[in-house]
């Protein structure tokens, strides 16, 4: 029976594998159902940030903030990589970095240039590997996305933005659309479009309390924020649910790969046996 | 029927408070504000300290503790935009500040500019290899 104890060996390892495999895929499945909710619990906010930014882009006359105003010539661009902090999820941040690279050259090539904005680990190693020019990152944000973490990166761009440094503010994400299906999204953040933010439902103008502009600022911050914290939520639904797709698909090849182990296992045991019998059978007769 | 105002209280991370109130006092920058049903619009930011919300039908008043954000007024409605971190210029700044020392930091040991062969060519290869093993898994079937 030769080889049949590598095989068992084999064998073993490979179910080791597929217990860690199996539970990585569990505790992925749970932590998406929790990123799935964090998700939807962001989107009141949103809802009505954007409400609240839209009445003001009509009404406020007399006040236009930055973040409002369209840029005639567009010399530098920022970007907000959003990625995952761990790996084993798929292709999810291959095809992030991806969709970030191949804009990033088309822009290259416009002769723009850019600064790189990185939450998650994942993104911020490799933008730094291959020589982006990054300029903040956070990374290590958990499963939780806590906004308090996020507004540093955050502020560095938009600080950048208002200071003339950059003229446009992208973001590139992995959308979340179903547990089977994320897709990566790149979104232009600065300078907000009217479309984005829809138009209101009525024509007033609010009172402004203390006054106009520290009110304005304030809010225009939070809805870039809540943009951001946005991605970065839906961001991590999305590397859960890749995770889980990813470690599901890891767990039943490993279920294969034993079967098939399994089965040469057998074989080389039966041929054992077979040669055996047929070894005394011949000694027998032999004697006989 | 009482006459009451719709209140939602919300926060980037959650769904604070929503229902009908018949009195709302909040801690705007300017000093406290009390607002009734049918108040004008308006806009305001608030600092940390307590939304005091009166519900209709009881004496009691409802306490929200926040952390500062906008408060938005329409005559139907109010819409609390909650932080969910203690903010202030400073705070804020030095975050950013932290931020940006962390990149140079990380960004001292680079080698050059941009290059963008070698990202593509990297990722072109990590997604080949999950091409590769998706093909694999399906020809096995």
């Amino acid at each position: 029976m030769a080889g049949s104890k590598e095989i068992r060996t084999k064998i073993k390892s490979v179910e080791n594998t597929r217990k860690i495999t199996k539970a990585m895929e569990m505790v992925a499945a749970s932590k998406m159902r929790k990123a799935q909710d964090r998700m939807r619990a962001s989107r009141p906010y949103a809802d009505k940030i954007r409400n609240v930014a839209a009445h003001l882009s009509f009404a406020q006359a007399e006040y236009k903030h930055p973040f409002l105003v369209k840029r005639d010539v567009v010399k530098n661009v920022g970007l907000i990589v959003v990625s995952s902090d761990k790996g084993l999820c798929g292709g999810l941040n291959t095809n992030m970095l991806r969709l970030s690279v191949n804009q990033m050259k088309t822009w290259e090539s416009e002769g723009k240039s850019i600064s790189v904005s990185a939450i998650g680990n994942k993104g911020f190693s490799f933008m730094s590997r291959v020589g982006a020019n990054v300029k903040s990152h956070i990374t290590g944000l958990g499963d939780v996305p806590h906004m308090e973490n996020l507004i540093g990166t955050i502020k560095v761009m938009l600080d950048a933005y208002e200071a003339g440094e950059i003229d446009q503010l992208y973001i590139c994400y992995t959308k979340f659309i179903n547990t089977m299906k994320q897709e990566p999204t790149m979104q232009q953040l600065l300078p907000l479009s009217g479309e984005q933010l829809g138009s209101p439902t009525g024509h007033w103008d609010y009172i402004y309390e203390p006054e106009a502009k520290p009110v304005v600022d304030n809010l225009m911050m939070r809805y870039i924020e809540s943009l951001i914290y946005n991605a970065v939520a839906e961001n991590m639904a999305s590397e859960q649910s890749s995770r889980m797709v990813a470690m599901k698909s890891a767990s039943d090849n490993a279920k294969e790969v034993i079967g098939d182990l399994k089965l040469i296992y057998n074989k080389a045991r039966q041929a054992a046996i077979t040669k055996e019998i047929s070894e005394i059978v011949g000694g027998a007769a032999a004697v006989a | 029927m009482a006459n009451t105002v719709h209140i939602d209280v919300v926060s980037a991370e959650a769904s604070i408070f929503s229902g009908e109130a018949e009195f709302v006092v909040a801690p705007a920058s300017a000093g406290e504000v009390g607002i009734f049903p049918h108040h004008a619009p308006m806009v305001t930011t608030i600092k940390p300290g307590a939304l005091r919300i009166k519900l209709p039908d009881t004496a009691e008043e409802t306490l929200i503790f926040i952390s500062g954000g906008i408060l938005e007024v329409q005559p139907g409605l109010i819409t609390v935009l909650a932080d969910t971190a203690v903010r202030g210029h400073d705070l804020d700044e030095a975050k950013a500040i932290a931020a940006k020392e962390a990149a140079i930091e990380a960004m001292q040991n680079r080698t050059s500019d941009m290059d963008y062969a070698k990202a593509q060519a990297e990722l072109s290869e990590a997604l080949a290899q999950i091409q590769a093993i998706e093909r694999l898994r399906k020809t096995t079937h």
